[in-house]
C-alpha cells in the first residue's frame, strides 16, 4: 500500500517539475522575445475598441476604474465605454450616471442576471472591431491599452491580449502573498502565449476581436467563470490568444482568509469544470498545445496538490499516534540522549531534493514574471508569503470545489 | 484565425529528458549522502568493536588487578544506544538495504558480545552490573514495542549505567537466535523484557520497571546538578 502511494507521488512528482521545466525551456528559447517598453506606445492606426464595465455594488472602485479609462492614452474619438450596471443596489448607478456626460460613454442599467448578462448587454450594442472588457474592481495604467493594441497590429492573427493584472494597493501579509501568485501567473501565462496553450482571458482588461463573438456566440454562466470557458471556447476554435506582459492592470485583490478562499473556490470550481465541460479537448493533436500541455497540466495539479493534502493528512495522523503512544509510555519527557541536530538525521532521500528543485523553479518562475513587469531582478519576501499560505489554504479550496463538483456532477453519473 | 497549432514533439522530449536527468542527478545526490551515512554509522560500530575488543584484552590481562580499572574503561554503552538510534533512523529513512541489515546484525552481534563481557566482569568481580535485555518486532506493526522502547530510552536517560540491549526478533543471525532460546521468548509476547534473569512480557511503564531496576540493581538517579554520574558497577 505504502508502495503504491509512493509511486503516485513519485509519478505526481515528475509530471509536475516537467511542467516547470516546460515553463523554464519555454522561457530561455524565447527570452529576447519578450520586451518591455517604457514611455509612450504609439501606434501606426488606432482601432476603435469599446471596452465594457460590469458592475455589482461596486459604488467603492468604480470611479476610479472608469478614471483609468479615461485617463488611458488612446485617441478618446477611437475609445468607447460601455458601463453596465447589473442591477446594483448601492449607489453604484449614481456614481455611473454622473459619467454619462462623457461623449464616449454609455450607461446601460438591467436588472441583476449576472456578471456575463452585463457583458452580453454591452456585446449587444458594440459597433466597434475590438472590444474588452474591465471589472469595476480594476484600474487600468494609461499605456495598457495601447501597449495590447500593438500585439494586434503586429500580428493579424491573434484574437485575443490578456494584460498583466496585479494586486493594487496591497496592505496584509495575505495581499502580499497574492503579489507573488500574480507575478507568478504573469509568467505562466506568457509562456502559455507563447506555445498557444492561454486557458483563461480575465475580467481586467482583455482585449478581443469582435469577430470572436460574432463568430463564437456570446458570453455563458460557465461555473461563473465565463473568462476562462470564453478562452476554452476559443482555443477549440483555433483562435489565438496571446498576452502582453507590459501592459498592466492594478486590481482589488481579496484582503482576508475568508474572501481569498471563496474566490479561489470560485475560479478552481470553474477551472475543473470547464476542464470537464470541454474533455473532448484533451490530447488531440489538432488542439496543440492547448491540449497537450494546458489542460493535462491542469489536471496533474489538481490531482497533485489532493494527493498531496492527503498523504499530509496521513502523516499527520502517524505523527500524532507516535506522540500518543509517546505520551502513554512515558509522559511529557524531552530525552536528551538523540542529538536530533546531527547532521546524520537531515533526510536526504532522493525526493527531498526533488522538493527543493520544484521550489526553486517555482521561485524562478515568480521572480521572472515580476521581472517581465518590472525589468529588473528582485527577489521579495512576498514569495515566501505566497509559499506558506497558499500551501496551507489551497488545499481545502481545492478539495471544496471538487467535493461541490462531485455532488453538482452526481446525478448525470447514474 | 489561428493555425499555428503544431506541437512541438522535440521539445516534449527534450523537457522530459531535462526532468529524468533532474531526478537521476537528486537520485544521484541522496544516495552519495546515504552512503556517507552508512559510512558514518560502520564508523561508530568499528570504534565500538575495537572497544569491546580492547575491554576483552584488558579483561584477560589484568583478570588478577583490582576489578576497578576493569569496570572503569569498561564500553561506554551511550555509544552503543547513539548507534541503535541512528540505525533506527536509517531504516526508516534509507530503506532496510543489505547494507542497513548488515549494520543491524554487526550491531546486534556487539550488543551481545557487551553483554557477555559485562556480565564476564560482574561475576570476576562479584559487582551486580544493571541490564536490561528487550526482544521487539519489525516484522509486523507492535505499537507496545513502540512503547516500550520509548519507556526503556526514558529509563536509560534517567540512569546512564543502565544498560538496554534490544534486539529485533525477526533478525535472521543465529547469535539472536540462541539468546531468544535461552529466555524463551516467543513472537507472540512481545514485547519482552529480561530484567535480572526474570522474563517479562508485554508493555511495562516507567514507573513500574524504575522500581524493578532500583530494586535488583540498587541504582541511583542522576540529578540535574550533579556533572558526573556515580558509579555503581
Amino acid at each position: 500500500m505504502a508502495s503504491i502511494s509512493s509511486i503516485i507521488f513519485y509519478v505526481l512528482t515528475f509530471l509536475s517539475v516537467y511542467v516547470q521545466v516546460f515553463f523554464l525551456i519555454t522561457f530561455l528559447e524565447n527570452r529576447k522575445k519578450i520586451i518591455i517598453r517604457n514611455g509612450i506606445t504609439t501606434l501606426a492606426k488606432y482601432p476603435a475598441v469599446t471596452i465594457i464595465v460590469p458592475s455589482l455594488n461596486e459604488e467603492k472602485t468604480i470611479y476610479k476604474t472608469v478614471r483609468s479609462l479615461l485617463d488611458l492614452n488612446y485617441p478618446k474619438e477611437k475609445l468607447q465605454i460601455f458601463l453596465v450596471d447589473d442591477g446594483s443596489t448601492d449607489k453604484t448607478l449614481d456614481v455611473i450616471q454622473r459619467f454619462s456626460r462623457f461623449s464616449n460613454i454609455r450607461v446601460f442599467r438591467k436588472e441583476n442576471g449576472g456578471k456575463y448578462t452585463a457583458l452580453n448587454l454591452g456585446l449587444e450594442h458594440v459597433e466597434t472591431d475590438f472590444l474588452g472588457c474591465l471589472d469595476s474592481d480594476s484600474i487600468a495604467h494609461p499605456e495598457s491599452l495601447v501597449r495590447i493594441m500593438s500585439y494586434f497590429e503586429r500580428d493579424p492573427s491573434v484574437m485575443a491580449v490578456a494584460p498583466s493584472i496585479m494586486g493594487n494597493n496591497s496592505k496584509n501579509i495575505i495581499q502580499n502573498a497574492q503579489n507573488a501568485e500574480y507575478h507568478l501567473a504573469v509568467f505562466i501565462k506568457k509562456m502559455l502565449g507563447i506555445i498557444g496553450g492561454i486557458h483563461v482571458t480575465p475580467g481586467p482588461l482583455t482585449i478581443f476581436r469582435k469577430k470572436v463573438f460574432d463568430d463564437l456566440g456570446p458570453y455563458r454562466h460557465a461555473h461563473n467563470t465565463e473568462d476562462m470557458e470564453i478562452a476554452y471556447r476559443m482555443q477549440k476554435n483555433h483562435y489565438k490568444i496571446d498576452q502582453c506582459n507590459d501592459a498592466y492592470v492594478y486590481t482589488n485583490t481579496p484582503s482576508t482568509i475568508k474572501k481569498l478562499y471563496k474566490q479561489r473556490l470560485r475560479w478552481i470550481y470553474g477551472s475543473i469544470n470547464n476542464a470537464i465541460d470541454y474533455r473532448e479537448l484533451i490530447f488531440r493533436k489538432k488542439y496543440g498545445n492547448f491540449s497537450f500541455f494546458t489542460l493535462p497540466s491542469i489536471i496533474i495539479s489538481i490531482f497533485a496538490v489532493s494527493f498531496l493534502l492527503g498523504r499530509m493528512a496521513y502523516s499527520l495522523g502517524n505523527f500524532i499516534f507516535s506522540k500518543v503512544l509517546q505520551f502513554e509510555a512515558i509522559g511529557f519527557h524531552f530525552s536528551n540522549k538523540v542529538n536530533y541536530l546531527d547532521p546524520f538525521f537531515i533526510n536526504t532521500q532522493t525526493l527531498s531534493f526533488i522538493i527543493i528543485v520544484l521550489f526553486s523553479l517555482i521561485t524562478l518562475s515568480i521572480i521572472l514574471g515580476k521581472r517581465m513587469i518590472e525589468g529588473r531582478w528582485n527577489f521579495s519576501l512576498n514569495i515566501l508569503y505566497y509559499f506558506i499560505i497558499f500551501s496551507i489554504i489551497g488545499p481545502f479550496w481545492l478539495l471544496k470545489a471538487v467535493y461541490n463538483t462531485v455532488l453538482s456532477r452526481k446525478p448525470a453519473w447514474r | 484565425m489561428n493555425t499555428e497549432n503544431h506541437i512541438d514533439w522535440k521539445k516534449y522530449l527534450i523537457v522530459f529528458l531535462f526532468t529524468v536527468a533532474l531526478f537521476m542527478t537528486a537520485s544521484y545526490v541522496s544516495n552519495y549522502f546515504g552512503n556517507k551515512k552508512i559510512d558514518q554509522l560502520k564508523t561508530i560500530q568499528d570504534k565500538i568493536s575495537i572497544d569491546i575488543l580492547s575491554s576483552e584484552t584488558q579483561f584477560s590481562l589484568l583478570s588478577e588487578l583490582s576489578c576497578k580499572n576493569i569496570s572503569d574503561s569498561s564500553v561506554l554503552s551511550g555509544e552503543l544506544g547513539e548507534l541503535g538510534s541512528k540505525l533506527e533512523w536509517g531504516q526508516d529513512n534509507l530503506g532496510m538495504t543489505d547494507t542497513v541489515s548488515y549494520l543491524k546484525k554487526y550491531y546486534s552481534l556487539l550488543q551481545i558480545k557487551d553483554y557477555l563481557l559485562t556480565k564476564k566482569i560482574s561475576e570476576r568481580c562479584k559487582t551486580k552490573s544493571a541490564f536490561i535485555l528487550y526482544f521487539y518486532t519489525t516484522a509486523e506493526n507492535c505499537s507496545e514495542c513502540e512503547k516500550q522502547g520509548l519507556a526503556l530510552s526514558a529509563l536509560r536517560d534517567k540512569y546512564p549505567e543502565l544498560r538496554v540491549y534490544s534486539f529485533d526478533y525477526s533478525i535472521d543471525l543465529s547469535a539472536v537466535k540462541a539468546m531468544l532460546q535461552i529466555y524463551k521468548i516467543e513472537d507472540t509476547k512481545l514485547p519482552a523484557l529480561v530484567v535480572d534473569e526474570e522474563v517479562l512480557t508485554g508493555f511495562h511503564g516507567i514507573d513500574e520497571l524504575e522500581t524493578l531496576v532500583k530494586e535488583s540493581f540498587k541504582l541511583q538517579e542522576i540529578k540535574p546538578e550533579l556533572t558526573k554520574p556515580s558509579k555503581s558497577i
